[in-house]
């Protein structure tokens, strides 16, 4: 049994904007009935003002699904085109009061479904629809919509990325790939540049944020290679850490050390130092 | 509300015997049957009463009978018995739609360098015995094959395929979790070497279950530990859900030998009155050869796990295997193997009936079910294709 919101039950027994528009001035059609969930989404279009003045759906899926459809349509209503494509699937998900894990890809459907729509009414190709590799074949999910759905979402595990795209849930020959693609999307890319406060830290907010970023994204990159580390000790602007894994004994640990220090003083402090105990 | 329950191939309810049956050993009578004092032995006097009781509804002597914590253990068990007793062979035979008990057992065997055949279903959800004799060979361990399937209801030829496998030589296990308490189950009729039971799933509690393991069948034991059922199982006995069994289990035969098909025409009078009424529906598995509390059927173009919350609106407990319901993104591998259609196969609802469902509860679903899919083919944007 799913834990659903309050909210997403009551959408789901009660859509709004169920149906489809006569003439519409842009369609949106995601997904497919093999892979168990399919939304076509209908828009009237001013073409003054580039304004949504109605949004209605069809929708094939679970409840979270319907549910999504209705919160999308409401969302967009009323706001111009731009405006409309600034809602992320995140913005889909807070509107329903949030979504199982594992439901997630519902709300990434109705993100896809209004940039398909939009590019319709623009006469452009959809984006990332032909686009790009098709990394897992079960779903048809390709490589460009992985990484903009892991950097999205903040996506740094196998699990997640399967939650909210399907790939991998399938025949899971793809999982290589999709480790892969998750490794590139976080390797050279400084995350979560706001994390760093501009404030000057308490020990016990430096000491959380080293955990936090030790977590999120220091081990998951050593652990992709059979190494880890475990923090130790904070002291001062000192941090100890222990390499473990095949991390220990590596030839490559000093550089390892510093790559950690250089993230550290990127994410949390300049004043850092890493040593090990 | 009243719960208008229709799961039961998942779970059943209690039975009120079963529950006074228990009753004394949640209470007064704690003491260990493995102890040498009278407190203990009469408890002990109790185990052996159910194990007559168990082995009676199959038709088995009571010492080919050990007591496990459920059907995932019994199956478990007689799998790796079978492997253990015979190191040399390296292949075990089993089909593509068993219960995850099996299946996956056979799968973690897979990648310990084990060879395994999954047999395949036609789209009735029959076997191809065929494939079975092709199958067979001198490296094979072991050959198990379900009953009945717990989704589709459809039951397989067990004595035919037990004789192939026997006659080969190769010892024969069968997953008799969905049958026993619903049709007749006698081992000597169907000659299996083993056979799994599970009691919540005839009206016991939760937590037990048996192995049935045939006089002059080499056993390894899969739980080691102290003396208990004679060292095929470790373990102090869970007592009260035992005496339980035992009671549930003479229900089950008394209700079986009574020949007693109220059970069969009410899933008949809920399938003809589904077909009726829901435009699409289309009913999945062998109508000839399916026990007779289990109806799947499926509704085109909707989505089962929207049916189900729907219906749960009412209170009607039913299941299903759409991908959506399982946690998993692929629908059942049950109703994939039978090839049912990319149409249907997410807008499954499996209706699982039980000697205790009322016809009131089958005519509460007749009256609910049509509005509701009709509902849901509003919202799918398939709905132009019907």
């Amino acid at each position: 049994m799913w834990e659903y919101t309050e909210k997403v039950r009551d959408l789901f027994l009660h859509p709004k904007n169920v149906g489809e528009i006569e003439n519409p001035d842009a369609v949106g059609e995601v997904g497919s009935i093999v892979c168990g969930d399919a939304l076509k989404l209908t828009l009237r279009v001013d073409r003054e003002t580039d304004r949504i003045v109605d949004a209605k759906f069809r929708t094939f899926g679970c409840a979270s699904a319907i549910a999504s459809s209705t919160a999308l349509t409401e969302l967009i209503k009323g706001k111009t085109l731009d405006e409309a494509l600034t809602i992320t699937n995140k913005d889909i998900a807070k509107y329903l009061g949030g979504l199982p894990r594992e439901k997630m890809h519902c709300s990434v459907m109705g993100r896809e479904a209004l940039e398909a729509a939009v590019a319709s009414y623009r006469g452009e190709k959809r984006p990332g629809a032909e686009e790009g590799e098709i990394i897992c074949q079960c779903f048809g999910i390709t490589d460009q919509k992985l990484r903009r759905v892991i950097r999205e979402n903040n996506l740094h595990t196998l699990d997640d990325v399967t939650n909210f795209t399907k790939a991998g849930g399938g025949c899971g020959s793809c999982v290589p790939d999709l480790e892969r693609i998750l490794n590139e999307v976080w390797a050279g890319q400084p995350v979560e540049k706001a994390l760093k406060p501009k404030r000057r830290l308490t020990n016990i907010q430096k000491i959380a944020l080293i955990q936090d970023v030790m977590e999120k994204e220091i081990r998951p990159l050593l652990q992709a290679d059979g190494g880890d580390a475990e923090l130790v000790d904070v002291d001062g602007n000192r941090v100890i850490l222990s390499l473990r894994g095949t991390c220990t004994g590596c030839l490559m640990a000093d550089v390892t050390m510093k790559n950690i220090e250089r993230k550290l003083k990127e994410l949390v402090s300049e004043d850092l130092l890493v040593e090990e105990p | 509300m009243k719960v208008v329950y229709l799961d039961n191939n998942a779970t059943t309810r209690m039975a009120d015997e079963v529950r006074e049956a228990m009753l004394p050993y949640l209470t007064d009578l704690y003491g260990n049957p493995s102890s040498m004092h009278t407190f203990g032995g009469q408890v002990h006097r109790s185990i052996e009463t159910s194990r007559e009781q168990v082995a009676s509804l199959i038709n088995a002597e009571p010492d080919e009978i050990i007591f496990t914590s459920c059907g995932t253990e019994s199956d478990n068990t007689a799998l790796m018995s079978a492997l253990l007793s015979r190191p040399d062979k390296r292949h075990i035979i089993t089909t593509r739609v068993e219960h995850p008990a099996v299946l996956n057992f056979c799968k973690a065997m897979g990648r310990r360098g084990y060879r395994v055949t999954y047999l395949s279903v036609n789209k009735l959800g029959r076997l191809d015995l065929d494939e079975l004799d092709e199958a067979l060979d001198d490296d094979t361990a072991i050959v198990s094959v379900m009953h009945a399937n717990n989704e589709s209801g459809v039951i397989f030829p067990i004595r035919n395929i037990a004789e192939r496998a026997r006659s080969r030589g190769v010892p024969f296990h069968t997953d008799a979790v969905q049958t026993a308490g619903k049709i007749p189950v006698d081992v000597s009729d169907l000659n299996c070497d083993m056979m799994s039971l599970s009691g919540h799933k005839m009206h016991a509690a939760k937590g037990v279950a048996a192995l049935y393991i045939r006089r002059g069948t080499r056993f390894a034991p899969y739980i080691i530990g102290g003396h208990q059922e004679k060292g095929r199982r470790g373990g102090t006995e869970n007592v009260a859900s035992i005496a339980g069994f035992g009671t549930a289990s003479e229900l089950a035969r008394n209700h079986v030998a009574s020949g007693d098909d109220a059970v069969r025409q009410l899933r008949d009078r809920l399938q003809q009155g589904l077909l009726d009424t829901c435009p699409g529906a289309l009913v999945n598995g062998d109508p000839l050869n399916r026990i007779p509390n289990t109806l799947n059927i499926s509704f085109e173009y909707v989505e089962g796990e929207a049916i189900l919350l729907r219906l749960n609106e009412y209170n009607i407990c039913a299941s299903s295997g759409s991908a959506c319901t399982s946690g998993s993104l692929e629908p059942s591998h049950v109703l994939r193997s039978m090839g049912v259609p990319f149409t249907a196969i997410h807008g499954s609802v499996r209706f699982s009936l039980s000697r205790y469902t009322g016809e009131d509860e089958i005519e509460f679903v007749l009256e609910k079910m049509p509005p509701v899919i009709r509902d849901l083919r509003e919202l799918s944007p398939y709905v132009k294709e019907i």
